[in-house]
């Protein structure tokens, strides 16, 4: 028997990573071909919500501005703090300097919003091809406009970033001005990865329950209200997608609590354990703190089963959270997984969670979207995680999807958050089973 | 895109890098479309540039062929692959395969969607039209048009449609093709054996029309059907290229538009200003509906496209102000606020600038939304479309009679000003609903129960944890909890409470 049978259904304990092993045992998938995905730049549709003091400007083609206000449609009640500078033909041919270009469009920018703090140049397919430096360009403008205005880049192009590697190369770009702790400074702890302002209050009560008193998040509501760092920051991530901000975190001497990601009761229980067990929280206390959300979740957890037990579903690619999901549905809802995809397996962080998926859950890393429509096809599961692009023409053939875009637009994280996440995946099974046309 | 997805047995390769193929979803969402769009796209990679963007341009051609086996491709680049210069157009004629190759040139750094249609449109039409098909003499039966330019993602092109089918059949035209809108590149040949052509959506077909007029030696019904006036003069001109009697067609006793605006009731809509904004046709039929059909005052009138700005200058001109030719919303939200109307004409864009300055709105033109897809009948072209667009434009505005109702009763505590029309409570200000739910718990609760935890027995903690749920599930949470609060018997309602209620009333 293979250690991964082994562990299968042993999901209370934690085993050491073998990574060498569990490539043996279970083989994935690796796909190279068209995928369906979006690109980085829609990140900003959730980042610029969680930095209320950040203006994002994306360097881009009008395709670029059409997907962010065609993505972004649903959010009309505030004015938005991001904006797409068009590149134009006269741009490309070098008929003006469009470093030239660019100040003048930021220039303007800050005079007509004097509430911007943090200003981030977000870099597109168009400006990477072109090699528009806006690394330099971020560097010359924060000469003019600093203090006022901190001015950062990163790249949010589809040729380098997919969906949600769009939030993990901002985080990454925060790492290098967040100030650093002093060299004996107590052992503070840093939540990585944006979360909706609810769940990220609900996690700092229990840390402060546990009695771990500094405790910062990434990224800060305040953009220029970082948290310090130093070789006495522990991190913990909340969300599986950021593998360059650990990279940048690390390289500030950070180290990283191992854990499973916040999702479902187990998955929860674990991150908070984690951290208590890193900053050598009393056992009993740690227990005191948890055992409430923990009951709540499982009692609303406990209705939903039910209605998801022995249900076969499968992940396409999306947004890499994919795997903890479907950890989650499998181990406390019962789920089968048929073929959990992901645009990228972050192999060291996600080993725990890929330790508890069953010995014939069929893993797939990057996308040949016909081959995998053709195993979806034939797999026919209960349900499919696939992407808006998909969903109705999946439906049209019979078979029943959830948008995975809702998975990130949704607070899921969390113990109170436990039911709603499940019951993303009862709805559409429900619906199914009430129509009657 | 538009062209592509409307049409069928035809396939779109597409130079892209990954995030594109977003394009997908505004037609399976927005169109609510059960078929994915007829595109491959290459999803190239950075690390794939300088190295084999090209081989993975063939390899996508090769398979989509292979896969889909279409009557024709179309080949083109995305804004970003235009930038790499790999030539898709080249690439894929140097293949050899087994279907005709079109390949589209359409500079995305200088224009715009409906000029990348209509290019799209006349390059299929140039390249599939097989010019020994040519129209047959007209002895002995009935006249032939093909209909031009109904695309997918278009504004009620499906129900116009219907209504065009319905006024051809009428005069006893037949139609020879619908293109692109559900032909296939082997109808598109047959395109030379109409006797004439019906520009139905000027922006996606006037250049094939064009083209068809020189090289066919076919004529073209120019007059867009929308509105009473316009679906009469329509009538007038097939008539008269189908040799056909309009009688039967202009007798047409559903047309309701000319009594509903006649009737008493709508003295109320004489001189309503009215800002109108989106592609040049539909604005400038709008801005003519407006005029002569409904007694409005235009009051702003503009497109965002430049290809028809003379039209929309023309139209303007007659309603004597200035048009507005932009595609900047925000010049758009200014000039309506500056001008104050007491309706908006508009697409999706204009639906939004309307709601937050609190102007009454209907959709005219694309770029439109999921609602604006509806599941019935619901045209804007033919005398059906008229009675349509009458109920449209007019339901968002207040009622006759209880436009003075309102006034009269403006200071009564039931009947505020803000309330605005009786049928429109999704419209109605938001603090009105609020209003209710923090008034609701304040009648019951017991005068010591106030004192101990605030006026609603939750606690400040709870309080605020309630205000960072979105406001449109606030007042079903607070409902909620105190339910669970009362069932239970607990007093105050502190983050426990709130929480446990979240658990309980979990499915």
């Amino acid at each position: 028997m293979s250690p991964l049978a082994i562990l299968d259904g042993c999901t209370a304990e934690r085993a050491p990573v073998n990574p060498s092993a569990f490539e043996a045992a279970r083989p994935v998938l690796r796909e190279r071909g068209q995928r369906e995905v979006f690109c980085g730049l829609t990140g900003i549709i959730w980042l610029h919500r969680k930095m209320q003091d950040a203006f994002f400007l994306v360097v881009g083609s009008r395709t670029c501005a059409h997907l962010l206000q065609s993505a972004a449609g649903v959010m009309i009640f505030a004015e938005p703090r991001f904006a797409t500078a068009i590149m134009e033909e006269r741009d490309l041919a070098g008929m003006v300097d469009a470093q030239d270009e660019l100040d003048r469009v930021v220039t303007r920018l800050l005079e007509r919003r004097p509430d911007i703090r943090t200003l981030f140049l977000v870099g597109s397919c168009p400006s990477e091809v072109i090699k528009l430096d806006l690394a330099k360009a971020a560097q010359r403008l924060g000469a003019v406009h600093m203090p006022r205005v901190r001015i950062l880049n990163y790249s949010g192009s589809g040729i380098e970033t997919t969906f949600t590697q769009g939030e993990d190369a901002c985080l990454a770009a925060l790492v290098p001005v967040m100030p650093a702790s002093a060299p004996d400074a107590a052992r503070e702890l840093l939540i990585v990865g944006s979360l909706p302002d609810i769940v990220e209050d609900q996690f700092l009560r229990l840390f402060a329950q546990l009695g771990i008193t500094k405790v910062g998040v990434l990224p800060a509501r305040n953009a220029r209200d970082l948290p310090s760092i130093g070789a006495h920051t522990r991190y913990l991530l909340a969300q599986p997608f950021l593998a360059e901000t650990a990279i940048a975190l690390e390289s500030r001497g950070a180290t990283r609590i191992e854990a499973l990601f916040p999702f479902g009761v187990e998955g929860t229980s674990d991150w908070l354990r984690a951290a208590a067990r890193e900053f050598g929280i009393d056992e009993a206390l740690v227990e005191k703190v948890i055992a409430p959300g923990r009951e709540r979740a499982r009692f609303a957890l406990s209705k939903l089963r039910p209605q998801l037990a022995g249900k076969r579903i499968s992940f396409l690619p999306d947004s890499q959270l994919e795997v903890p999901l479907a950890r989650f549905l499998q181990d406390e809802l019962g789920m089968e997984l048929v073929e959990v995809g992901t645009p990228y397996l972050h192999r060291a962080h996600l080993s725990l969670e890929l330790d508890r998926f069953g010995a014939n859950v069929r893993v797939s890393e990057g996308q040949h979207l016909e081959r995998q429509l053709d195993r979806v096809r034939a797999d026919r599961p209960d349900i499919i995680v696939c992407g808006l692009g998909l969903a109705n023409p999946l439906e049209g053939e019979g078979l029943t999807t959830k948008w995975a875009i809702e998975l990130v637009f949704s607070p899921i994280h969390g113990f109170d958050q436990a039911a709603d996440l499940a019951e993303l995946f009862a709805r559409p099974l429900r619906r199914r089973d009430m129509l009657k046309v | 895109m538009r062209v592509a997805t409307a049409m069928e047995k035809l396939h779109y390769v597409l130079h892209a890098p990954q995030g594109d193929t977003y394009a997908d979803l505004l037609f399976t969402m927005i169109e609510r479309r059960s078929k994915r769009p007829p595109v491959t796209y290459t999803t190239f990679e950075a690390r794939d540039l300088g190295k084999d963007t090209a081989q993975i341009f063939q390899d996508a051609a090769r398979e989509a062929v292979a896969r889909f086996n279409p009557q024709a491709i179309i080949v083109g680049a995305s804004c970003t692959a235009e930038l790499i210069q790999d030539d898709p157009a080249g690439l894929s004629q140097a293949m050899n395969l087994p279907c005709p190759v079109i390949p589209l040139e359409l500079p995305s750094y200088q224009r715009k969607e409906n000029w990348g249609a209509a290019e799209t449109f006349y390059q299929i039409v140039r390249n599939l039209a097989d010019k020994s098909v040519m129209r047959e003499p007209r002895e002995g039966r009935s006249a032939r048009a093909n209909i031009l330019g109904p695309t997918a993602l278009g504004f009620r092109h499906r129900d116009d449609l219907v209504e065009i089918h319905k006024i051809l059949g009428t005069l006893g035209v037949e139609v020879n093709l619908v293109a692109p809108l559900g032909a296939t590149p082997q109808d598109i040949a047959r395109i030379g054996a109409a006797d004439f052509n019906i520009v139905l959506y000027p922006e996606i077909a006037d250049e094939v029309s064009r083209w068809l007029e020189k090289t066919f030696d076919q004529p073209a019904v120019r007059t867009v059907p929308i509105g009473a006036g316009a679906t009469r003069s329509f009538i007038a001109d097939v008539a008269e290229l189908a040799g056909a009697d309009p009688t039967p067609a202009l007798g047409d006793t559903s047309l309701r538009l000319p009594w509903w605006s006649r009737s008493v009731d709508s003295t109320y809509l004489t001189s309503k200003r009215v800002f109108i904004f989106g592609d040049a046709t539909h604005a400038v039929a709008a801005a003519r509906i407006a005029r002569e059909e409904l007694g409005f005052e235009v009051c702003g009138l503009g497109c965002y496209s430049r290809e028809f700005a003379r039209e929309v200058r023309a139209e303007a001109a007659r309603c004597g102000i200035e048009a507005l030719i932009t595609d900047d919303h925000l010049a758009v939200e200014d000039a309506i606020a500056a001008v104050a109307p007491e309706l908006v004409l508009g697409t999706q864009m204009e639906r939004h600038i309307a709601k937050r300055l609190g102007i009454p709105c209907a959709v005219i033109s694309a770029p439109v939304h999921v609602q604006d897809f509806p599941a019935r009948h619901s045209p804007q072209m033919g005398f059906e479309g008229a009675n349509v667009i009458f109920d449209t434009w007019v339901h968002p505005l207040v009622m006759g009679l209880e436009e003075h109702l309102l006034t009269m009763f403006r200071d009564d505590f039931e009947f505020a000003d803000e309330h605005g029309a009786s049928h429109l409570a999704a419209h109605s200000p938001r603090k009105i609903a609020d209003a209710v739910v923090f008034e609701a718990p304040l009648v019951d609760i017991p005068l010591p129960a106030l004192a101990e935890a605030g006026a609603s027995g939750w606690t400040d903690e709870a309080e605020r944890e309630l205000k960072k749920i979105p406001f449109f599930v606030r007042g079903k949470a607070r409902r909620n909890t105190e339910a669970f609060a009362a069932a239970e018997g607990r007093s105050a309602i502190d983050l426990e409470t709130l929480y446990d209620a979240k658990a309980h009333y979990a499915r």
